[in-house]
């Protein structure tokens, strides 16, 4: 074992990382990503405790700006003394398994010593493991204190939209151009989105984009919550120019609007059902791959194989026997 | 019911998480990011800090990043004073996570580095498997 943690159960480590020892909720993280006996008690000690923090999904087009944005963001809500943490996420290469997590490069120079909490996830394989991982993860920063939890992912496939769909509120990054904003319409981004950012607002045509999304809003429902649509500038640091704090008005907004009306208990609701629906998923699919490897489970697929029973009975019998 | 976890139903082992980062005030990081690639090749998780970074940096990366080895490439000829002061920065944190140390090191500083407690230290030449089966060792060694 390392550092400093040798030995300590996880309910040890836990009452650390609710002290704000850093390296305990480093390691809190770590079990729960891992999942596992410890996960379970990890989940244990902090579901009583969650529900307090703010979760902002933030995701977009690799290179629109994310983590420079989010590095700003997090580095201002530190100023003005909020606790803010940070989970982000970056795939894993599908051949090796292994990642590169460049994250911090964008975020430390504005976060080094103001408090914030940075965590790099990897999406470690496809499928439901990142749908259980995140939410885990996200539970333990919620339960250690953190009032506003970012989450930033690449907005490409339907794994990270989810991830973004697992926040109270969902920041999507565009960027000048129409081909951003067409693109984040075709990936289904803009039904999941509660707040719209044009980043690189110093850049030519920033208005244009933002009277495009206006246009695709116009199209939508939006009798309930209409965004604003925010224009940002990630690389300046100067707090009257770079649009952060109107980025910070619009994410509270929508906050103080999921208060309302029981607004957020039921997209809370939605969540867990998603993610049990995902872990169901995971959880029948692995016992079905052991069934398969069975002696029953090996005549059901031999009868079918050499055609005695059609796919679809094949399929009742092996449901029958789970 | 069977499945007891909580989290990443795969069960699989979990890949070793290396930060990665150049000290001192040098400027470029193709190396560093050639040795990122390696790592990422060889199925770590690299969490890479890039150029310029402080010991103090690195140990708050370690922290919250729940690492299990730290890669630190330094300036020619800043070896040793480099590498002392990371590992004193180590020892005052409380932190036991493996050092290594990659850069063009001079024959006679191998053994003084081994003395201030680098774990593994690899040349311009390393392959990836070089640098991989470094940070296994390191890890395990340090278990
Ligand atoms: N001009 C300009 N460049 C920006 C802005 N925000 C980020 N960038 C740059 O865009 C590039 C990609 O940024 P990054 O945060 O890595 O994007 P990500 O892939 O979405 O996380 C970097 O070179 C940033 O410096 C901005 O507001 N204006």
């Amino acid at each position: 074992m390392k550092n400093g943690l040798r030995g300590l159960s996880v309910a040890e480590v836990f009452e650390r990382a609710q002290g704000g020892d850093r390296r305990a909720i480093g390691r809190l993280l770590s079990i729960a990503e891992r999942g596992g006996p410890d996960g379970l008690a990890l989940g244990e000690l902090a579901h009583p405790q969650i529900g307090k923090a703010h979760v902002v999904g933030i995701t977009g087009a690799p290179g629109a700006g994310k983590s420079t944005l989010t590095g700003r963001l997090a580095a201002t809500l530190t100023a003005s003394g909020r606790n803010v943490a940070v989970l982000a996420i970056d795939p894993s290469s599908p051949v090796t398994g292994g990642a590169i997590l460049g994250d911090r490069i964008r975020m430390d120079v504005l976060n080094y010593g103001t408090g914030t909490f940075i965590r790099s996830m990897a999406t470690r394989g496809q499928g439901g493991g990142l749908a259980v991982a995140v939410p885990a993860a996200i539970r333990v920063l919620d339960a250690v204190g953190f009032d506003i939890v970012i989450v930033e992912t690449v907005g490409v496939g339907q794994i990270e939209v989810d991830i973004a769909g697992t926040a109270d509120t969902t920041a999507i990054v565009v960027t000048p151009g129409w081909g951003d904003a067409v693109q984040a319409n075709k990936a289904g981004l803009l039904e999941l989105a509660d707040v719209f950012v044009v980043n690189k607002a110093d850049r030519p045509g920033a208005t244009d984009s933002r009277r495009d999304l206006e246009l695709m809003l116009d199209l939508s429902d939006t009798s309930q919550w209409r965004p604003e649509i925010t224009l940002t500038i990630g690389t300046d640091d100067d707090v009257a120019t770079n649009g952060v704090d109107n980025l910070i008005a619009e994410l509270a907004r929508h906050r103080t609007f999921l208060e309302g009306e029981g607004r957020l208990a039921e997209r809370r609701r939605r969540r867990a059902q998603h993610e049990l629906r995902v872990r169901a998923g995971d959880s029948l699919l692995s016992r079905l791959a052991k069934h398969l490897q069975s002696e029953s489970g090996a005549a059901i697929v031999d009868a079918m194989a050499t055609g005695q029973t059609t796919p679809s009975a094949a399929l009742a019998a092996l449901l029958d026997e789970l | 019911m069977s499945d007891a976890s909580d989290a990443g139903a795969t069960g699989d082992e979990k890949p070793f998480r290396v930060v990665l980062a150049k000290l001192g005030l040098d400027g470029h990081d193709r190396g560093l990011k050639v040795v990122a690639r390696m790592l990422r090749d060889g199925g770590l998780e690299v969490i890479y800090l890039g150029l310029r970074q402080t010991t103090e940096q690195v140990i708050a990366a370690v922290e919250q990043e729940d690492a299990d080895a730290i890669g630190i490439s330094m300036l020619n000829g800043g070896h040793l004073a480099l590498s002392k002061k990371m590992i004193d920065a180590l020892n005052d944190a409380d932190v036991g996570v493996p050092l290594i140390v990659g850069g063009i090191v001079p024959e006679g500083d191998v053994e003084k580095l081994q003395e201030l407690g680098v774990a593994a230290i690899l040349g311009p030449g390393s392959s990836s498997e070089d640098c991989v089966q470094a940070v296994r060792e390191a890890v395990a060694a340090s278990a």
